[in-house]
């Protein structure tokens, strides 16, 4: 078992003519099962075209009708990424993955709106995409520092999410599904919809959360872990260095109104019973020992 | 991206949101003309930096006479003001705004924001006007009230009318607070703000409602669709390297410390500044150098690093992803040689081609201190540090 994306996960990749789309869809298809995974792509104006053997069609609904795909990528660029996830939740997709980074606020605001009461689910935007280890991995990740194993990754960041992978590797310690859920203000699942499913996951033994300064999503996760969580789960907040008021590069890491500090966060973390390192490369040592 | 006040009020005038009379100056013979076209017996002289806080500066005076206008004109213009949040060194002022008094009944607070709990715009208002709201938020929560707003119904007549009666606007004006607050969503709405705040809000003796100050921030994501926003940036109040930097695509924001962090993706570079400090040691600066850094991308931000006095050493820590490590040695290797790199230079890399990379950087020849992994690379960054000293 994984949470999100498996071995019959059937994706499609908006933007699959552009140089990002063509580069992900091509090693996505390379990794594990991808060849049979990777069913589709859309790019108005090109359907009929294919790209490594992939069909591309003109839009989601009429590729979703012909592959059966059920899992969008998107590396649309970021004036029109949010229609496209607006494309996907019309065509009743069971989860859009946004790896695009840029997207105006006001664009997320109503395309948060529109999937009010829809079943699809929206990972990103601005996020590295998901990875279930020997598997299947859509986004940009590298695929082969991963290994299937028992630790669910969960985390705001790109690189930093590789960090507590290569970490985990380190200490001998694979992971069932690393789910990076972006580092914008108005996005899709939070914190708390993944640990969620991590709790749910049978594969799944224990959780690393990896957050950053900016919001209260990881206060709101740590507080449904305190009361729900049947599963160990170590944390990290990148961030105490950083300034009030200066964005860190993610559109959502700022600290603003004396809020979203990475002290805060950590405090409500450790009272929630999530041990926490402050020591971002002990994050897999913290994993190895809360197993013990 | 944020904007002066006199035009935050410029473009808020162009919704239909009522202000009072003013002209901005960059002189102080604009200042006293200002003073005469507006005619009245008193004016306000407003020092216009990015800063808030003006006020508790010393960046805001009352002017009774036209001898008085022109005095703390020369004053405040020139002036290096210190705000809360200015930092101990303060902001120059460049600009003016001289504008009309006001007869001020009662002040009052309100803001729109993008709101992450409910993934929608907010306005928030208060009886509270021209006190610094954190500080309200804090003490009476309770004088603090909130509006979520549907983004395909905008704020409703309802909506605003509740919000205005909450915090005390009288009956008689009820109907322009309720107007103005719908033009500052539809101004907030339009422009891509991140953040419209008019604190103070006035009603004056005669029941009129005026935004008496303005301040709009906006979201960067969305500029390329404002070119009208973009026009109204302005570079003297930013800093310069940082500038420099996103002309490179480079994300950089200048810290008080000497260690120069060099990384990819901005949350492994906020966990090497933190990485830095646990060992004892200070980052100079934020830098993410994104997804596809090319020997140019990092040579430029060898540069920017560089041009910090207080830089005592570089710590490069890469993961590398879309970007392979050997492409990532090879950048900082002529990097390094293109700058004649004069402080101690650490490198972690990880990640895709690693071995590659690191050969790359033992047989370049450089005095380059390649560490095995995060922690290693703040050790050997604090020790290079303590040693120069």
């Amino acid at each position: 078992m994984s949470i999100l994306i498996n071995k019959n996960t059937r994706v499609l990749t908006q933007g699959i003519t552009g140089k990002t789309g063509q580069f992900h869809t091509k090693t996505g298809k390379e990794y594990a099962n991808g060849a049979a995974c990777y069913v589709a792509g859309v790019t108005p104006k090109k359907g009929g075209q294919s790209y490594e053997g992939i069909p591309i069609f003109e839009t989601v609904k009429e590729a979703k009708a012909a592959t059966g795909a059920n899992v969008s990528v998107i590396y649309v660029p970021p004036p029109f990424a949010a229609a496209a996830i607006d494309e996907a939740v019309e065509a009743d997709m069971d989860l859009v993955i946004c790896i695009t980074d840029g997207i105006p606020v006001r664009d997320m605001i109503r395309t948060k709106y529109k999937m009010q009461g829809k079943r699809t689910l929206l990972i990103g935007p601005n996020c590295p995409g998901v990875i279930t280890p020997d598997e299947i991995k859509i986004g940009i990740m590298p695929g082969h520092i991963h290994k299937r194993g028992p630790i669910g990754v969960l985390s705001r960041s790109g690189t930093l999410t590789y960090e507590a992978v290569g970490q985990l590797m380190e200490v001998g310690l694979g992971q069932s599904s690393c789910v990076g859920i972006g580092g914008d203000p108005v996005n899709g699942m939070k914190h708390i919809d993944v640990m969620k499913m991590f709790n749910d996951d049978p594969q799944t033994e224990a959780v690393v959360m990896v957050g950053e300064i900016g919001g209260t999503d990881e206060e709101d996760c740590a507080r449904w872990v305190k009361a729900n969580m049947k599963k160990p789960v170590i944390g990290f907040i990148a961030g105490l260095t950083a300034p009030p008021g200066k964005r860190m590069g993610h559109a959502g890491a700022i600290i603003s109104g004396g809020k979203g500090t990475a002290t805060e966060k950590l405090r409500v973390m450790e009272e929630c019973g999530i041990k926490v390192t402050r020591n971002p490369a002990e994050m897999g040592k913290l994993m190895k020992s809360v197993l013990k | 991206m944020k904007i002066h006040e006199y035009q935050a009020k410029e473009v808020l005038r162009k919704f239909g949101v009522k202000t009072l009379r003013s002209v901005p100056c960059f002189s102080v013979d604009e200042a006293a003309a200002a003073g005469k076209t507006l005619g009245g017996k008193v004016w306000v002289v407003k020092a216009q930096i990015h800063a808030g806080g003006r006020g508790k500066g010393g960046g805001v005076k009352l002017a009774k006479s036209p001898e008085e206008l022109k005095t703390l004109a020369s004053s405040i213009l020139g002036m290096q003001l210190v705000t809360p949040q200015t930092g101990p060194e303060g902001q120059k002022v460049r600009r003016l705004l001289i504008e009309e008094g006001a007869d001020i009944k009662k002040e009052y607070y309100v803001a729109m924001v993008t709101d992450r709990a409910s993934q929608r715009v907010v306005l928030m208002a208060s009886s509270e006007g021209g006190m610094d709201i954190e500080e309200v938020a804090h003490k009476t929560p309770e004088k603090i009230h909130k509006v979520t707003i549907d983004p395909m119904v905008g704020l409703t007549d309802a909506q605003a009318e509740d919000i205005a009666r909450k915090i005390g606007i009288p009956d008689g004006s009820l109907a322009q607070a309720r107007d103005l607050l719908k033009l500052l969503y539809k101004a907030f709405d339009e422009t891509d703000a991140s953040l419209a705040e008019i604190n103070p809000l006035i009603l004056t003796g005669d029941g009129s409602v005026i935004a008496l100050d303005a301040k709009i921030n906006f979201d960067e994501n969305a500029l390329f669709r404002h070119p009208e926003i973009v026009a109204l940036r302005d570079l003297d109040e930013e800093n310069p390297a940082e500038i420099e930097a996103s002309k490179f695509g480079l994300s950089y924001i200048e810290l008080d410390g000497n260690i120069g962090c060099l990384v990819n993706g901005a949350g492994l570079a906020m966990a090497t500044m933190d990485i830095c400090k646990l060992y004892g040691g200070s980052p100079a600066n934020f830098l993410d150098v994104g997804g596809g850094a090319s020997t140019e991308k990092v040579t430029e931000a060898f540069k920017i690093m560089l041009k910090n006095p207080s830089l005592k050493a570089i710590l490069v820590n890469i993961f590398g992803g879309i970007m392979k490590c050997d492409v990532i040695a090879q950048g900082v290797v002529e990097a390094a040689r293109q700058v004649k790199l004069s402080v101690p230079l650490v490198v972690r890399l990880e990640g895709t081609n690693v071995d590659l990379g690191k050969q790359i950087l033992a047989d370049s020849g450089l005095p380059i201190l390649s560490a095995s992994n995060m922690a290693d690379a703040a050790q050997k960054a604090v020790a290079a540090v303590k040693k120069a000293a």
